[in-house]
């Protein structure tokens, strides 16, 4: 799950980490009062998303006075966001961060994350701080210092050390770093994050380390121990689609093309995409339907795919296992008879009472395509998508 | 011969009296696995399918002779259970179960150092030697044994193979649904030398997806190890969008990292046979063995 940065910003200052003083506005109202209230007459006003580069598409801009603030809030506020992270459609902001402007001495990086090679969390810092971490480490891996977390006895002070003075700290400094990196960790562990990252964490003209910005990602699995995190969800981030699905326990990714597909398993989901795109068509998602692929999963699974208006075909691949195919036959049926398909259904069902499902699709007034293997589902199911104009 | 589990499994299941525990449990020994014990805290000295059940794996094991477990109980408790077989030092625990933090497998993953039990999963759908044992979800009758080790992070993509597989008058010696979690206990490297040491094994199929680095480090081993029983590979996910979790919290392209194509072509340099078209699996395994 993702959070705003000021959500984020929250719980940092919760456990002590030095952020900028600073509040949320949904209006261009609020976000003068805000203002009035920050004891700054330098403020910086930012496009809450949930995507990075914010500042390079324009939506974090100073200001330095309260006309400004106005000004800034009425230009970002309801502007659509593009970013390299938004994709081209970009993202509308609804909320601002406004806080105060920080004297900036230099900019550095701090981020947590889990090291899948090590299967360890990594703790990483660079004094390239302000730019995409992806490309430092690209381009100046030495410009990287890693830590990584024994799982056994945490983070020990000697690594806190190694960061702070490989970030080039000094002085008084070093004791404020060490004190925000540490709160850091205790964030990540305490709240089981799966990201934290702050670009920049800056040095001030008066040697305080502050989190400038904060990116902080929970670990879905870890979720049902922080019931305080769930009112933090901005559904208005999401894909209406996907929150839909997820009301129904469907795991669903909408995607560009116009094959939708419906599959139980996640690997054979994406082996699913992969084979359309091989006979020449483009999916239009993700869909894992799971275990129980009933009527009712079935229908709720036709109406998320049909509310994509660039689907032309649906295909359906379901293997069997301890599901029988000729109940996932027979919830095709009923779904079809409560949910209006227009578009052409093709299905493949393999495993557990195949012949069954057949039959029963073959003997059913609906039209379906039928397909008796894995290529031939998703010949005729791109095939379809063709011919429909 | 097969691998990990066979005719002198004696099975434990965690979470026998569960939903999901409860029916795959009766799966299990209508197939024919030496379902020997069940272990539910709270419902000691209880049956369930006939099967004792003890409130700890310790005592499990002590009562049984059991020298494996299976994991079936919700992800809030998973990592204790997995943690509590690896202390009752059984050989092998497979773990079932979907939806277990991060953070827990990181502290199992540390738990599990210099001990003697091998994890396999969690998130998978279990390990078969057909007509031996069958430990897990996955349904028995596609099964044949046979000669095809088959390594796996999928479930249903599982099957499809096995199918091919059987189809094209061969079978399984062992498949392995490795899991997945970005953290597993058994991963390609463990599962390829297992099968390395099996005489009974002729070729592998190994089925991989996007994320990680698992799938490289496999097609390093394979060219380090001058290993030369035929491979067929495939990954899923060439078409998915980087950034995106695609239902396995493992499946995910991650700072330009864990695309297929790295995967594709790193399996390539070894000498492994790719297939681009996942319905090609059993014909091309077909192919390499004569």
């Amino acid at each position: 799950m993702k959070i705003h940065e000021y959500q984020g910003k929250a719980i940092l200052r919760e456990y002590g980490v030095a952020v900028p003083d600073g509040f949320p506005a949904f209006s261009i109202d609020e976000a003068v009062k805000v203002y009035d209230k920050l004891n700054s007459k330098l403020a910086v006003v930012k496009a809450q998303i949930h995507a990075g580069g914010r500042g390079k598409g324009g939506g974090v801009k100073l200001a330095h006075n309260r006309d400004e603030v106005q000004k800034l809030a009425s230009e970002i506020l309801g502007m659509n966001l593009v970013t390299h992270q938004t994709g081209p459609e970009g993202k509308e902001v609804q909320r601002l961060l406004i806080e105060q402007g920080v004297d900036i001495d230099r900019e550095l990086y701090a981020g947590i994350v889990l090291d899948r090679e090590n299967r360890k969390y990594a703790f990483m810092v660079s004094t390239e701080g302000g730019m995409e971490i992806e490309k430092v480490a690209a381009e100046t891996p030495d410009k990287i210092i890693k830590e990584w977390i024994d799982p056994s006895v945490g983070l020990q002070n000697y690594q806190l050390r190694n960061l702070a003075f490989g970030l080039g700290l000094k002085g008084v400094q070093v004791k404020n770093g060490i004190k925000i990196l540490n709160a850091l960790w205790k964030v990540f562990v305490e709240k089981d994050c799966s990201l934290i990252e702050i670009n920049p964490l800056v040095v001030t003209k008066d040697d305080n380390v502050i989190a400038l910005d904060a990116k902080i990602n929970f670990d879905d699995n870890g979720l049902f121990r922080h019931k305080e995190l769930a009112d933090l969800r901005d559904i208005a981030e999401e894909e209406p689609a996907e929150v839909e699905a997820g009301k129904y326990q469907l795991n669903y990714i909408k995607l560009d093309g116009n094959v939708g597909c419906m599959v139980n398993g996640a690997g054979l989901a994406m082996a699913t995409m992969d084979i359309i795109k091989l006979y020449g068509g483009e999916p239009a998602n993700f869909l894992d339907v799971g275990g129980v692929a009933n009527a009712e999963t079935v229908a709720n699974g036709f109406k998320i795919i049909l509310s994509d208006p660039n689907v032309k075909s649906i295909l359906i691949n379901i293997f069997g296992g301890i599901v029988r195919c000729d109940r996932v036959a027979q919830g095709v049926i009923d779904a079809m008879e409560t949910v209006k398909v227009k578009v052409p259904v093709t299905i493949r069902l393999e495993g557990t009472n195949a012949k069954e499902a057949a039959d029963l699709l073959n003997n059913s007034t609906l039209e379906f395509l039928v397909a008796n293997s894995f290529e031939d589902v998703a010949e005729k199911a791109v095939k379809a998508a063709q011919e429909v104009k | 011969m097969s691998i990990l589990v066979g005719n002198d499994t004696r099975l434990i299941v965690q979470g026998i009296t569960g939903q999901e525990g409860s029916f795959h449990s009766g799966q299990m020994i209508e197939y024919g696995t030496k379902v020997v014990a069940g272990v539910t805290p709270g419902k000691g000295g209880q049956t369930h399918h006939n099967i004792p059940v003890f409130n700890t794996v310790t005592k499990a094991k002590l009562a049984t002779d059991a020298n494996t477990s299976v994991i079936f109980v919700p992800p809030a408790f998973a990592a204790d259970a997995i943690m509590e077989a690896v202390a009752a030092e059984l050989n092998l625990v497979i773990c079932i179960t979907e939806g277990i933090p991060t953070k827990d497998m990181v502290t199992v993953n540390e738990f599990l150092k210099n001990k003697k039990t091998r994890l396999v999963g969690p998130n998978c759908p279990g390990v078969i030697s057909p007509g031996k044992a069958k430990i897990g979800i996955m349904p028995g009758f596609i099964h044949k044994p046979g000669r095809i080790g088959i390594i796996s992070r999928s479930g249903t993509l599982t099957y499809e193979a096995v199918h091919q597989i059987s189809n094209n008058e061969m079978g399984q010696s062992t498949s392995i649904g490795i899991g997945g979690d970005p953290i597993n206990g058994t991963n390609f490297v463990d599962a390829l030398s297992l099968f390395a040491k099996d005489d009974e094994t002729d070729g592998i199929v190994l089925i991989g997806e996007i994320g990680g680095t698992d799938e490289e480090d496999a097609a390093q081993w394979v060219i380090d190890n001058n290993f030369t029983k035929p491979i067929v590979a495939f990954i899923a996910g060439r078409t998915a969008p980087p950034g995106r979790r695609m239902g396995h919290a493992g499946a995910i392209i991650a700072g330009g990292k864990g695309t297929a194509q790295d995967k594709m072509e790193a399996l390539k340099a070894a000498n492994i046979l790719v297939v681009e078209n996942p319905a090609e699996i059993g014909i091309k395994m077909k192919s390499l063995i004569k």
